[in-house]
């Protein structure tokens, strides 16, 4: 539907603007001198509220050649081609209704009077609808900046949402609720170590809670974070789990989404260590190279596989929360090896603006 | 009431505090004895078919094999208690007949309630027979999911072979017999309860006695015998022709 035709409020507001070229179009009429001034009124008003309407079709012109570079001849020659036509059939308007009202007594040859004002007409007609051109390109021009700016927005608030799930699958209730049965446990055998885990346990929740807010942290932050997280496991797994951490200075202070390698970290607990009667030793490595930097997170896995599921869930949440960040200029590099698990982020150095 | 009546148990967890913690409650139970203490599902295993215990106390998540998958193996079963921190296997563990489920961390009330419960199941005399808990494991595994291991009791202790690996399956009696390269593993179970488990996309019943994986398949021959990459020839029965066909057209 054509945006003026759609509301009331509209359409009245754009005949009354046709109202002054109304009274144009009657002097510039009676300028040859044939008419009088008030027949080129009473022909001029109904002409004008015919072309008023007729000039509205030039919008499906419009929105169909729109104006882009390099389609120029095409669109000018479809608007010249229409401009024709309406002031054409406005003319052939204008001659009818002389006609209709010659058969009044007091308008007698009125039709015959009215062949030297056709030409005006006509010209006024392809201005007319030049204008309505005009004005149509800037109605659709206003539209598609208002759709651009409503995705924008839209896309904002997905990346917002895609942000919170993420954090909200950060961290996993059944880490706290095993924790928590380490401390029971170390309560009455050993209470000076049960002390030391709350500690940490807190210091964990603490850092992770207050990050939440943040865009960004430094990388160097982020690892500590997942130290802390991996001592907290240390004392649940004990010789089982052994950590190596290898983070370049330069790359530690590159920006990155709080909370982001938790997941891997946590998988790496989970699906590697937590599936070896041994256990074995958690990578995490971070380089600076070209402007971007990579972090790894590697650990071994289990020949036989492990039982359990849900792996696929926390990555998927990494690879989310990276596209709604960064958008194609990051991306999560999963390495299923022989024996051994990698789990690499890409991201540019330089934070997302 | 027979209070004179004592019982075994073992404990299975592969968290050396967390089995610690066990023990410790445990200990305010004069009339249950910790025979052995396991760190993981294998090791589970044989402790049970050595010290046929009355009480399990069985962690879900261990390496090697989970809670359940060390269940399936267990000769006799005995009266289990789930300890774990998930919530989401309780309903899966009372299909395969659990005694309680316990969520650590867990209060020491709640520890002597499942401990009742698991005297009162033993002392009942109620055992389950070995293989009767695989079946319903099997089917406690929910729709959708296929198993990515299967483990298999043997003389010397576990054996684990994941499914990747199985070329073939062949029906045995009451056993099947799981082929996977230079290994061959027999297992407590009816073809079919194994077939449910086994991902359709990859393995095809090709006879009533026989599972072949797909990939292993280098042609059929007369429409009667499935040839495989190592050379063994399988029977195919008209059925199964007929499904390979169906497979192969996918």
């Amino acid at each position: 539907m054509h945006p003026v035709l759609a509301r009331k409020e509209r359409l009245g507001a754009y005949l009354l603007a046709w109202g002054p070229v109304a009274a144009i179009a009657a002097y510039l009429v009676s300028l040859p001198g044939s008419l009088s001034l008030g027949e080129s009124a009473l022909l001029a008003v109904p002409l004008s509220v015919v072309y008023a309407f007729l000039c509205l079709s030039s919008w499906y012109a419009c929105r169909s050649a729109p104006l882009t570079r390099g389609r120029l001849a095409a669109t000018v020659g479809v608007h010249a081609a229409g401009a024709g036509i309406a002031a054409a059939l406005w003319t052939l308007a204008a001659v009818t209704l002389a006609s209709l009202l010659g058969t009044f007594p007091s308008l007698s040859r009125l039709s015959e009077r009215v062949a030297p004002v056709v030409p005006i007409l006509f010209v006024l007609g392809v201005l007319l609808y030049a204008l309505s051109v005009a004005f149509h390109y800037l109605l659709l021009s206003l539209e598609s900046s208002q759709a651009a700016e409503r995705r924008v927005m839209e896309s904002k608030v997905l990346a917002r949402e895609a942000e919170l799930e993420a954090l909200k699958a950060q961290l996993n209730p059944h880490f706290l609720f095993n924790s928590l049965n380490s401390v029971s446990a170390l309560t009455t055998t050993a209470p000076s170590r049960a002390r030391e885990m709350t500690v940490l346990l807190s210091e964990f929740l603490r850092t992770s809670l207050s990050l939440g807010g943040k865009a960004s942290i430094p990388l160097g932050e982020e690892v500590a974070l997942a130290r802390r997280f991996l001592a907290i496991e240390k004392v649940r797994f004990g010789s089982r789990l052994e950590v190596e951490e290898e983070v370049a200075p330069e790359a530690a202070a590159v920006p990155v989404p709080p909370l982001l390698l938790q997941p891997l970290v946590e998988n790496a607990v989970r699906h590697g260590i937590g599936a070896l009667v041994d256990g074995g030793r958690i990578s995490i490595r971070a380089r600076h190279q070209g402007g971007r930097v990579r972090i790894a997170v590697e650990n071994p896995t289990s020949a036989e596989g492990s039982s359990e599921r849900g792996a696929g869930l926390g990555l998927t949440n990494v690879r989310r929360r990276l596209a709604a960040l960064y958008g194609r200029e990051a991306e999560l590099v999963v390495t299923p090896g022989e024996g051994t698990f990698l789990a690499e982020v890409v991201l540019p150095a330089e934070p997302p603006a | 009431m027979s209070a004179a009546r004592t019982f075994t148990a073992i404990v299975v967890d592969d968290e050396e505090l967390a089995r610690g913690l066990l023990r410790e409650h445990l200990a305010d139970h004069p009339e249950v004895e910790v025979v052995a203490e396991c760190a993981n599902g294998p090791e589970a295993v044989r402790a049970v078919g050595e010290h046929r215990p009355d009480l399990l106390f069985l962690d879900v998540q261990m390496p090697g094999l989970d809670g359940f998958e060390t269940l399936e193996l267990l000769d006799p079963v005995p009266a289990v208690v789930f300890v774990t921190a998930y919530d989401r296997y309780a309903l899966r563990a009372f299909e395969v007949h659990a005694v309680d489920y316990l969520l650590k961390p867990y209060s020491r009330e709640r520890f002597d309630t499942a401990v009742a419960r698991a005297e009162a199941r033993a002392a009942g005399g109620e055992r389950l027979a070995a293989g009767a808990v695989s079946a319903v494991a099997a089917s406690a595994r929910g729709p959708g999911t296929f198993a990515t291991r299967l483990a298999f009791r043997e003389r010397d202790g576990v054996a684990v072979v994941p499914v990747r690996a199985v070329d073939y399956v062949k029906a045995e009696d009451d056993y099947v017999l799981v082929v996977a390269g230079e290994r061959r593993h027999l297992r407590h179970e009816p073809l079919a309860a194994l077939e449910a488990r086994l991902d359709p996309a990859r393995f095809v019943r090709v006879h009533r006695s026989w599972i072949v994986a797909l990939d292993r398949l280098v042609r059929v021959e007369e429409g009667r015998w499935a040839v495989l990459a190592s050379g063994e020839r399988l029977p195919v029965s008209r059925t199964g022709a007929a499904r390979l066909r169906e497979r192969m057209a996918r």
